[in-house]
């Protein structure tokens, strides 16, 4: 046997062997010791096999803009107060303007100068006077606007890993997109509606004194005090799921806000057997907390959790020990999700849902059983076919092509790629296809054969002839796989990668090692007649 | 074992405008059927919409789903039985407007109230907003052309400018017969379609390819002969190869169109009519194009 066939032989079982390896924890992954599990992975499924959870959540980046300028306004209105400057409102205006009003020029001229020195971001606009007071605008600078934006984004992704996280998903994937949208993946998520309403809460959470002075009949007809809105307390009977909502009048400005919480936890309350959620407040808010309790003994301070009011208590004294309880009605699970949002903190804008695909685990394993008997099936009436058509060379194009789909999943598996449905229309393609090499090449060595060579010199040529032609086809199918791999998205992509990977694994297994048996057999058994 | 005899000479290039008049039959029905129904028909990926895929423990009808989710106004809500599983159904409808989230815990709500708690299955749940679906026709259509440009160039690069056009012509041929059929038979264009358009884009040419290098290299022995003959003899001595990887490329295709279930059945219905349409166009279409290109460039010489 000469050296070459050797090397050759060589590398081919070297290839084999590691495929072989890298595959074992995907097949036989509880039989094997735990170091071999270890460094090979198995084989990553898709959520469209495995079951689970795809959302695009988009960040309302403006929102975060409009918060920060509501809350420039109210620290200028305090400066305003501070410095005895006559003013008559600040107000924010659609098109992210803040305007402050006042009745002369002169209060103008302070104004401008207490912005400057305090807000250098935002930027005045000049617009003319109009009867009797003048408006002054101030926008933020772009600069500044981009800033927010990004901030938004980066802290809404970071908020919602912690909310993941102590949701407790396996392996979930958090990935920020272009255009202010977050990608986030659940596999094997039990309870999608769940993770939904965890994911999707602002959980901007308010402590708000509710207004008594208010009358609550003119407040429904829209006709509300200076400073005051409307909310509503949502109440679920836990036996009959009615749904009762009351209305309630509360001071505009919370007292306190939720970003000033250190804990949150779930307790149960034994008089009536009720979850709650018990609060604890950082330092700057437990002095606050009892700052307000204090003041306001007597009044009620109403919970309010993304504008929907959990509970309004009385406070019966004052509270300095700075923890406060979250009452309302809502079974077991729900107290712990707000638990976890309180914990993990408010978004700083709202997300909405641009995007949900959810596929469950018994459809998963459905997609994954149909998968795997069209792979077989088709692998099937291909070998059978080649071995009719070209006999013993027909055999060596089945070995090729049975190497190929082991190459294909051991690359898969070491490339950490993941397996999805259309990829499992792609492995099944290149089955199809990946014969066409040999094909290619055996054709060829009829012709060869045909014009009167030998064995040898038939294969020799047919081989030379068809690489050519063999690579320059397969790179064009090559050039549409990358391309789709750039473009696409989850399932698709599965696709791209299985169609490259399978054009790759094909070429290697048709043109070197259907050569190498074609060789091996030639020289070991000087072959004069080519069975093809 | 051999279907094609060796010396076989059919003449492929003399029924070239039998071949035209029959593609341009194809593409006119393809591009009236389109223009008819006001364009490709979007599925919910390119869209927006809602779709759910509920598995009922008992037999029921689309009618009873309907009416038992019509409370929630879905709009332009269609129900179709769904694979060759007797019970399991597709709901889709193009509401995106309203708040998405919830919605599919409505539709489950209903479907339990209606057919009793566990006997409806929600099995998959895909809901595109308007945004995502109009960013991902934009995707899908750039893939598509990056594709062609960079088959072009790499066909340019290894052949010439002009077998380049004939390639891309037969690529737009097949892309638009196939969403033609699409259209014909009321199937949906999804993501997995586009997926489906790039391999056929891929499949055709690499038929398209191998009888082209074939004339590369007869032109070396038989460049006097003319390029008729060239592209003839080609044809056929590649014909064996043409008909026996699209034989075998059929056969999975098809295993995957019949055992690879509903999830995956359009897609391997493209592939399907894309192998078909694609081994065509590279025999009928893609060769005969030089032709064509020969001739004009000659009238326009002269």
């Amino acid at each position: 046997m000469s050296k070459s066939i050797k090397v050759r032989g060589g590398i081919a079982l070297g290839c084999l062997l590691l495929a072989l390896v890298s595959l074992a924890p995907t097949f036989v992954g509880d039989r094997l010791p735990s170091w071999w599990r270890n460094a090979f992975d198995p084989i990553q499924l898709g959520l469209d096999l495995q079951g689970g959870m795809h959302l695009v959540l988009g960040v309302d980046v403006d929102k975060a803009v409009e918060s920060r300028l509501d809350a420039i306004g109210d620290q200028f209105e305090g400066l305003l107060r501070e410095q005895d400057v006559i003013f008559q409102r600040v107000h924010r205006r659609p098109g992210q303007r803040l305007v402050v009003t006042v009745y002369d020029d002169r209060a103008g001229a302070q104004v401008d100068s207490l912005m400057k020195a305090n807000f250098p971001n935002l930027e005045p606009l000049t617009l003319p006077a109009e009867g009797g007071y003048i408006d002054k605008y101030f926008r933020l600078s772009d600069r500044e606007v981009q800033r927010i934006r990004e901030y938004a984004v980066r802290q809404a992704l970071e908020t919602l890993r912690n909310r993941i996280d102590q949701f407790g998903v396996s392996e979930p994937t958090l990935q920020l997109q272009s255009g202010n949208r977050i990608l986030i993946q659940l596999p094997g998520v039990r309870d999608p509606q769940r993770a939904i309403a965890l994911l999707g809460k602002t959980a901007l959470l308010e402590f708000m004194m509710v207004d008594e002075r208010a009358d609550l009949q003119q407040a429904l007809l829209g006709r509300l005090p200076e400073g005051s809105k409307l909310l509503y307390e949502r109440r679920v009977d836990p036996r009959t799921g009615a749904v009762t909502e009351t209305p309630l009048v509360v001071r505009d400005t919370a007292v306190l806000t939720g970003d000033l919480l250190s804990n949150a936890q779930v307790r149960i309350d034994p008089r009536f057997n009720r979850p709650y959620v018990s609060i604890d407040f950082n330092a700057v808010g437990a002095r606050r907390f009892d700052q307000i309790t204090a003041a306001n003994v007597g009044r009620r301070l109403a919970i309010v959790l993304d504008d929907t009011v959990y509970s309004a208590p009385v406070i019966q004294e004052r509270i300095s020990g700075g923890s406060a309880q979250i009452s309302g009605s809502f079974n077991e699970q729900e107290a712990t999700d707000l638990a976890i949002i309180l914990r993990a903190g408010s978004l700083p804008a709202p997300v909405e849902i641009l995007e949900d695909r959810t596929v469950g685990p018994s459809l998963g394993r459905d997609s994954i059983r149909r998968g795997v008997i069209s792979v077989i099936i088709g692998s099937l009436l291909v070998l059978i076919s080649m071995a009719i058509y070209y006999n013993l060379s027909g055999m060596v194009a089945n070995l090729a092509l049975v190497l190929n789909l082991i190459f294909v999943l051991a690359m898969l598996s070491l490339f950490k790629a993941t397996l999805t449905l259309p990829g499992i229309g792609g492995i099944v393609l290149t089955i199809g296809m990946a014969v066409d090499a040999n094909v290619l090449i055996f054709e060829r060595i009829r012709e060869e054969l045909r014009s009167g060579r030998t064995a040898r010199a038939a294969v020799e040529a047919g081989y030379a002839k068809a690489l050519t032609t063999i690579i320059d086809a397969n790179v064009t199918t090559l050039i549409a796989a990358v391309v789709l791999f750039q473009f696409g998205t989850g399932p698709v992509k599965g696709f791209a990668v299985t169609l490259s990977v399978g054009i790759i694994a094909s070429l290697f297994t048709a043109i070197f090692v259907s050569r190498l048996v074609f060789d091996f057999f030639l020289t070991r058994f000087d072959v004069k007649r080519l069975s093809i | 074992m051999q279907l094609i005899k060796p010396e076989i000479n059919l003449d492929f290039v003399g029924r070239r405008r039998l071949a035209l008049v029959f593609s341009l039959v194809l593409i006119t029905v393809s591009l009236v059927s389109l223009l008819i129904r006001g364009g490709p028909n979007y599925g919910i990926d390119f869209a927006g919409g809602i779709l759910v895929q509920v598995k009922f423990n008992e037999a029921t009808t689309a009618a009873a789903i309907r009416e038992a989710v019509q409370d929630i106004e879905l709009r332009g809500l269609t129900v179709q039985q769904f694979g060759d599983e007797a019970h399991e159904f597709l709901l889709r409808s193009q509401e995106s407007d309203i708040r998405l989230d919830g919605l599919s815990q409505r539709v489950g709500t209903a479907l339990d109230a209606a057919y009793g708690s566990g006997q409806a299955e929600i099995r998959r749940v895909e809901i595109v907003g308007p945004q995502v679906g109009r960013d991902l026709r934009q995707k899908g259509a750039m893939a598509i052309f990056y594709a062609m440009l960079g088959i072009l160039i790499y066909v340019t690069w290894r052949f010439e400018f002009r077998f380049a056009v004939g390639a891309i012509l037969a690529l737009i041929h097949d892309v638009v017969i196939t969403l033609g059929i699409f259209s014909l038979t009321g199937r949906e264009i999804d993501l997995p379609i586009i997926a489906a358009f790039l391999a056929i884009i891929g499949y055709s040419l690499n038929d398209t390819i191998i009888v082209y290098d074939r004339i590369r290299e007869n032109r070396g022995q038989h460049g006097k002969k003319g390029l008729e003959f060239l592209i003839n003899r080609s044809i056929n001595e590649t014909l064996s190869r043409t008909l026996l990887t699209s034989g075998t490329t059929l056969m999975v295709v098809l295993a995957l169109f019949i055992f690879g279930g509903g999830v995956i059945h359009n897609f391997a219905f493209a592939l399907l009519v894309g192998v078909l349409v694609g081994t065509y166009s590279s025999v009928f279409v893609a060769s005969p194009l030089l032709l064509y290109w020969e001739q004009f460039r000659a009238r326009s010489k002269a």
